[in-house]
């Protein structure tokens, strides 16, 4: 005890530059989850007003927030659904392009391209929606009506316009495919390098060689994904607004003139010229669609964070 | 076991599928162009029969490579055996999915060059406001300033607050506060933009006590609650690659770690924070939902951000285009010069960023 040399433990010198510095970054850290629970808060606090609101305050045939904000919510999530059945095979499709097919000095370029779509305005994927997109897809769906429209979802009568749910579902698709395909193209591109030349070296073939190694590997990867992107479609705003011809149903047809408008379009549409309890309603729609978004987002982000690898493609 | 499956091998070593036939090497290629001959000279009959109105090139394009995809499948098939065919098919298919994205993108473009440049090369454009306008003529000066006014706030406050936690989270961060912002801050990345315009709205409706609030500066509040979880993540990523041995080599010389940080893994980092944040602008500029909400809209000039609407360039195409007046092809005109402008800018961001960070990255010397 007494010949035992007191070991001073080795410190830096705690300099005010230092602290000021290390406290700042903190603060603002904080600040984000600051600022996340504020839009929770002022959100709620806005919105409740509407959930004890009078029955006429609601447009259509609505008697209480529930009724109204329910085909609202259906309208969301139907053509996200949708956008995201079309857009996951092909964003898949695109990243093992990229990543496995495309040649080695081409790949980032192309990569690069496709993440030009992500950069195009939704204002101006509304434009194009309405003035190209719409009459081009409308003789094909006077077609589908004509001869598939003993399948519910083809069900007649066929819009004239175009401007249908089918149309919002492409459009969205269009936008949430940059996503989902630069994650995915990440991901596979992480497969370790010795399970991809051990399948190849086995004999399989390259595509062979893609379902036994790297689709296996990036599963995960995918699911998050497409949640990302089911997230970003979800909340999709000007080119639902501006393509849709909007109801407030519960509408499964696609190529009718009567669909399902969405919670964000709602919104867009009908804040200008809200006023009074109206604006709360609004609100509490927009409070709904935050809560959706949020819960698939944490989900998704739950799945990539279990596999940390992941967390750097954003 | 093992008995039999020798005396199949000897029984039929032609079958064996490692010594098949191969197809000659640019037989793909030969494929595709004679798959869209024989699908035009289709067409083409049907034009002259009259059984089709006119030729199309699109029906062309489109049936030759459903076809090519079929015959290609067949011929590998029947060369090569049905693992090589299915291996044909699938390039084709992934191939053909990437073009068929590239596809609206050029779409998109095309139109609105074609759309756009008339209203865009009128003189008028980028030195008028709409005040007093009705029809033709007029600009969109009040939402070019608009724009930029509440996007640069919008910055000037994210990219602080931003950087500041980036570095919180590469440098100081560990335990449950960093992974909290770690994880909230990619959950942050999915908010819808109408969120956060909405958030900003009950925000400032309930400080002023206005119910009808609609100002430019709630604009750039909306817009800084999307910029920020970008800026923290690219600039996480870039001040991750600053290699370790900087920062050692730094304490080593007995540099404090604020002034290590400052002068040392800043400036090695900064090719890729500047990036960073170039692309996180071009994410915002285009945001409508938000300013739609809470900036409102005008026809006429505001330079000041806490007073009255403000006109922004993206709800300057949403109101052009929603709200056409009699002479409706002048709306439309101005609407598609407005998108091909935001288009612009964000293309340019987005190439001044790449140039950047190719020009300025560090040379690290491996």
């Amino acid at each position: 005890m007494t010949t035992a040399v007191e070991r001073p433990t080795l410190k830096a010198k705690e300099r005010p530059g230092d602290r000021i510095f290390s406290t700042s970054t903190i603060v603002s850290g904080s600040l984000i989850l600051a600022i996340l629970a504020a839009v929770a808060v002022f959100l709620l606090v806005q919105s409740l007003p509407a959930f004890v609101a009078d029955p006429e305050k609601f447009k259509g045939d609505a008697t209480n927030f529930w009724q109204y904000v329910g085909p609202l919510a259906f309208g969301t999530l139907w053509s996200a659904f949708l956008a995201l059945l079309m857009a996951v095979p092909i964003a898949i499709g695109i990243a093992l392009f990229i990543s496995h097919y495309a040649p080695r000095k081409l790949a980032q370029g192309l990569g690069y391209l496709i993440d030009l779509l992500a950069a195009v305005p939704s204002v101006v994927f509304g434009l194009w929606g309405i003035g190209v997109l719409a009459p081009l897809v409308q003789p094909f769906y006077t077609n589908l009506v004509e001869w598939f429209g003993w399948f519910p979802l083809f069900a007649g009568p066929v819009s004239g316009t175009g401007r249908t749910t089918l149309t919002v579902a492409i459009v969205l698709a269009v936008m949430v495919l940059p996503i989902i395909t630069a994650l995915s193209r990440e991901i596979f591109l992480q497969t370790p390098v010795l399970y991809e030349e051990a399948s190849l070296a086995l004999g399989a073939t390259r595509w062979e060689m893609i379902t036994m190694a790297v689709l296996p590997f990036g599963r995960a990867g995918i699911i998050s994904a497409s949640m990302l992107g089911l997230g970003r479609a979800l909340g999709e705003t000007m080119a639902v607004a501006m393509v849709l011809s909007p109801s407030r149903d519960v509408i499964f047809q696609l190529l009718t003139s009567q669909n399902p408008t969405t919670i964000a379009a709602n919104i867009a549409l009908n804040f200008p010229e809200a006023n009074g309890v109206g604006v709360n309603i609004l609100l509490a729609t927009g409070l709904i669609l935050f809560v959706i978004t949020l819960v698939v987002n944490m989900i998704a982000r739950v799945i990539i964070n279990r596999r940390k690898a992941f967390s750097g493609a954003n | 076991m093992s008995l039999t499956r020798t005396t199949a091998a000897t029984a039929a070593p032609l079958t064996n599928s490692l010594t098949a036939g191969k197809l000659p090497r640019h037989s793909p290629l030969i494929v595709l162009l004679a798959s869209w001959l024989v699908t035009g000279a289709f067409f083409f009959v049907l034009m002259l029969s009259g059984a089709a109105e006119g030729f199309t090139i699109v029906g062309t394009l489109f049936f030759g490579t459903v076809v090519y995809c079929v015959a290609i499948f067949l011929l590998s098939y029947y060369v090569e055996g049905v693992r090589k065919a299915k291996d044909r098919l699938v390039t084709a298919l992934v191939t053909v999915a990437f073009v068929v994205a590239l596809l609206p993108l050029f779409s998109l473009v095309f139109t609105t060059l074609v759309n756009g440049l008339p209203a865009f090369l009128t003189p008028s454009f980028f030195t008028q406001s709409q005040r007093n306008v009705v029809g033709e003529g007029g600009g969109a000066l009040h939402a070019v300033i608009g724009t930029l006014l509440i996007t640069g706030v919008a910055t000037l406050i994210s990219v602080p607050i931003g950087l500041l936690s980036a570095i919180y989270l590469t440098e100081y961060g560990r335990g449950r506060l960093a992974r909290a912002i770690t994880f909230f801050v990619d959950v942050m990345t999915g908010i819808p933009s109408i969120v956060a315009g909405l958030f900003a709205f009950a925000l400032f409706s309930l400080l002023f006590n206005d119910p009808g609030i609609r100002f430019g500066f709630g604009g750039a509040i909306a817009l800084t609650v999307l910029m920020i979880p970008v800026v923290v993540r690219s600039s996480e990523e870039m001040l991750k690659l600053v290699p370790n041995e900087l920062r050692e080599a730094a304490y080593a010389l007995g540099v404090p770690k604020w002034l290590t940080i400052l002068k040392v893994v800043l400036p090695t980092s900064l090719a890729g924070i500047v990036t960073g944040i170039m692309i996180s602008i071009s994410r915002v500029i285009g945001e409508t939902a938000p300013l739609l909400i809470i900036s409102g809209f005008t026809a006429s000039m505001n330079y000041d951000l806490f007073n009255e609407r403000m006109m922004t360039l993206p709800v300057f195409v949403y109101t052009q285009y929603a709200n056409q007046g009699a002479d409706t092809q002048s709306y439309l005109d101005r609407a598609w010069a407005g998108a091909l402008t935001l288009i612009l800018i964000v293309m340019l961001l987005n190439l001044g960023a790449r140039v950047i960070a190719r020009i300025f990255s560090p040379k690290l010397g491996r």
